[in-house]
């Protein structure tokens, strides 16, 4: 599923680091998730779409 | 975002921890198998009462080596969650699979030796160990 995590990540000048820490997964685990090798359980998604402000779907595309 | 350091989660830190417990429980309880194994050729003779409780003793270890296996899947994330898992299925089907093959070809005669239950053992840490590598690289 493609993502924006890492624009979004970048904007805030955030690193891998410290999202994962917001977030409570490991390093690389927003890795695999910014490289679309991991789709996040809802609960993450929730996760990272109130941390971000964003609509879950603003942030997620699951159309490819 | 503003998270103290003191509250974030250190996943290396708390993975590595619950693998030694995780590999302590298991040196443990191999131990224990070792002693109704061997116990009864080496020391004690046919004593019913004292084989019973090293059964009992590798029993109780072994209930402790499970805790600590749930307990190491709790302590990792998400994703090495996932990857836990998908090994493991993938190890339990090969040792359904794998077994029954395995004791068939005894049963028939097709090896020449006895289908040992360690054959299998070896089989499922084998392939649970592929299979965590092989998940751990599909994720990088």
């Amino acid at each position: 599923m493609k993502n924006r995590l890492k624009v979004l990540r970048a904007e805030r000048d955030w690193t891998q680091a410290d999202l994962a820490g917001a977030l409570d997964v490991s390093r690389q685990t927003v890795n695999a998730i910014e490289t679309g090798k991991y789709d996040p359980s809802l609960p993450l998604a929730f996760k990272i779409a109130r941390l971000f402000e964003k609509q879950i779907e603003e942030i997620f595309d699951d159309k490819n | 975002m503003a998270k103290q350091k003191e509250d974030l989660i250190d996943w290396p830190g708390q993975t590595k921890e619950a693998t030694i417990r995780l590999a302590k429980w298991t040196i443990l309880w191999v131990i224990t198998v070792a002693i109704p194994a061997f116990g009864p050729t080496l020391l004690w003779g046919e004593n019913l009462l004292i084989n019973s409780l090293a059964i009992l003793l590798n029993i109780g270890v072994g209930i402790g080596m499970i805790m600590a296996n749930i307990d190491h899947l709790k302590k990792q994330d998400e994703m090495m969650q996932k990857v836990q898992l998908e090994a493991m299925g993938f190890s339990l089907g090969v040792a359904i699979v794998g077994g029954i093959a395995f004791s068939m070809l005894d049963a028939t005669n097709v090896i020449p030796f006895d289908a040992e239950i360690g054959g299998i053992v070896a089989l499922i840490g084998l392939t649970y160990l592929i299979a965590v590598f092989v998940n751990i690289r599909r994720y990088k």
